[in-house]
């Protein structure tokens, strides 16, 4: 299972962000959980939110550079090293992350990540019975 | 085919003897004034050394230095109550210059728009829809007068508000339009946000392309983005602006009006003439005016002459579309390179837009450029962004023989303008 997530282009200047925190403010779509580094080749700022589908139709429809795509969402208890021991079943599998990020949610820690190989990361989560959220399990957590 | 087979279809002698006698009528009209007076008094000139269109090379040259000096009635050659227009540059960079019209200017600068304009098929019956800027920008007007003086029925758009642009098109079935490259990709982007398909929604067949460099690719692009025959036009306010040379059916390379002018093509530093189909600066002397003639104008256009004949049947010889100006060439590390050369190669990637920004900047004497380009379709896949970016500086690098450094960026976030779009920033500071 997975989630849908809404990366968006954008360019390294002042306001921008707000700007699309703005046309989500406008539509009533709630964040969830966003995440930008400062690299200086491509600016993407990649969100999780309530209703995905209508943000990308929302975003699209203001002239924005955007796309949606699925990422995996996994749940961990929370507790030290819970972390390490889920990457480390995925790595095992010489599967690669290439990028990957993690928040609290109602007392849960949660990883957004995406992988190199997604048919064998499924067969990860499957065989080891990680709990993998979809949008709508996802939203009954907010 | 020819509006004016008379002179369209003239044998190269013919030309020439036209040259020679309208050449003479133009210099003694040309001591008319006194700039020009002053001119040929300097240079031990007069008006009988000048006998064959090759003495030519006898006169001095005139630039737009000299407009700007002789702001604004300095060159006229006739009364000033024998002038019924002028047109002026926008000055931005310095004094304005001035050019002016009689009566009879804009009646022959009318014609030869209407030739180029039927040459490509326009007809009385087709709807010509001008966007253009109108007022002292001569592509307004020039291009009104001349659709108007064909008997079609031509809307004077002008430029800006695209949406309303769109609406005229396919309200009034618009069948050709007269635009800037860079414009004519940002209508067919709007076209697409409208739901529109050009080819579907619209009688579009023909459209005139012109004032902004652009490659052959570009012109490919457009003409199957929104479905027609895209022509080029070249032409400047200096030379009454459209009408100066166009391209015919064939596209390949613009007929300019040697009825009108006598054409050289000079090596920019050295002004002799360049050897044979080598590319070289435009000067220009205009033979069919009245109020202010200029010889051997310095255009700082660069192009250079097609050889062989054209298969249309016109005598009249061809530019190579513009090669981009003699003070738009860009030296960055000794090496001189044009941007029509790099957009030629992003034109060849699918995945950009049309818009691009050149930007120069300089550490420690060291010239740096980078190359912003739009990209069409985003997509959240970073090796595969990687890898483009590496393809388009190594083709880059090839053409120009410098790595550029290539920045990927969202669609819309390059300067736009409505009128001549921004290619190239020179941020590069004097390094003492």
């Amino acid at each position: 299972m997975t989630v849908h997530q809404i990366s968006v282009f954008i360019e390294n200047k002042s306001g921008t962000l707000i700007r699309i925190l703005d046309l989500f403010k406008s539509s009533g779509i709630q964040l969830i959980a966003s995440t930008i580094s400062d690299t200086v080749d491509y600016g993407i700022y990649r969100i999780i939110c309530s209703e995905p589908m209508r943000a990308i139709e929302v975003l699209k429809n203001a002239g924005i550079s955007a796309e949606v795509s699925e990422v995996f969402a996994i749940t961990l208890d929370n507790y030290p090293g819970r972390a390490a021991d889920a990457l480390r079943l995925i790595s095992n599998d010489g599967i690669c992350i290439s990028y990957l990020y993690s928040f609290m949610l109602s007392g849960k820690g949660i990883l957004i990540f995406r992988t190199d190989r997604p048919e064998a990361t499924v067969k990860v989560i499957e065989a080891n019975h990680m709990e993998s959220l979809s949008d709508d399990s996802l939203l009954s957590l907010v | 085919m020819y509006l004016h087979p008379q002179y369209e279809l003239l044998s190269r002698s013919e030309l020439e003897y036209l040259q020679q006698e309208r050449l003479q009528a133009t210099l003694k009209q040309c001591m008319n004034s006194s700039f020009y007076r002053e001119r040929f008094r300097k240079c031990g000139l007069s008006v009988s050394d000048i006998k064959t269109p090759e003495d030519i090379t006898k006169l001095p040259f005139t630039t737009k230095q000299d407009l700007r000096d002789n702001y604004p009635f300095g060159l006229s050659c006739v009364p000033l109550d024998k002038v019924v227009r002028l047109h002026s540059s926008s000055g931005t960079t310095g004094t304005p210059t001035v050019i002016l019209h009689t009566a009879r200017d804009l009646e022959e600068w009318a014609k030869a728009v209407a030739r180029c304009l039927y040459m490509v098929g326009l007809r009385s019956g087709d709807i010509f829809q001008n966007s253009s800027g109108y007022g002292m920008f001569t592509g307004g007007l020039g291009f009104q007068y001349g659709a108007e003086h064909l008997g079609m029925l031509t809307v004077p758009a002008a430029a800006g508000n695209t949406r309303r642009q769109i609406k005229f098109i396919t309200d009034f079935g618009t069948t050709a339009l007269h635009a800037i490259p860079s414009y004519a990709g940002r209508l067919y982007e709007v076209m697409v946000e409208m739901g529109l398909d050009p080819r579907r929604d619209t009688s579009l067949r023909t459209l005139i392309i012109g004032a902004e460099p652009h490659s052959e690719e570009q012109r490919r692009r457009i003409e199957s983005m929104l479905g027609v025959k895209a022509y080029n036009s070249f032409g400047m306010s200096e030379m009454c602006g459209p009408g100066v040379a166009f391209e015919c059916t064939e596209q390949n390379g613009l007929h300019i009006w040697e009825d009108y002018y006598i054409v050289e093509i000079l090596n920019p530093e050295t002004l002799e003439p360049v050897a044979e189909g080598e590319v070289g600066e435009l000067v220009l002397t205009t033979i069919n005016r009245e109020a202010m003639p200029l010889l051997r104008y310095r255009t700082r256009d660069l192009t250079r002459f097609l050889p062989g004949e054209c298969p249309c049947g016109r005598k009249h010889r061809r530019l190579d579309r513009m090669k981009g100006r003699s003070d738009d060439m860009m030296i960055l590390k000794g090496v001189n390179i044009f941007p029509v050369q790099i957009e030629t190669v992003l034109m060849q990637f699918e995945e950009l837009g049309n818009d691009y920004l050149i930007t120069l900047t300089n550490e420690q004497a060291n010239d740096l450029m980078t190359v912003e380009v739009e990209l069409k379709e985003f997509t959240d896949n970073y090796p595969k962004l990687q890898s483009l970016t590496r393809e388009i500086t190594s083709r880059l690098k090839d053409e120009i023989l410098i790595t550029p450094q290539v920045r990927l960026v969202p669609k819309g976030t390059l300067p736009q303008s409505e009128g001549k779009a921004v290619r190239v920033k020179d941020l590069r500071k004097t390094l003492i």
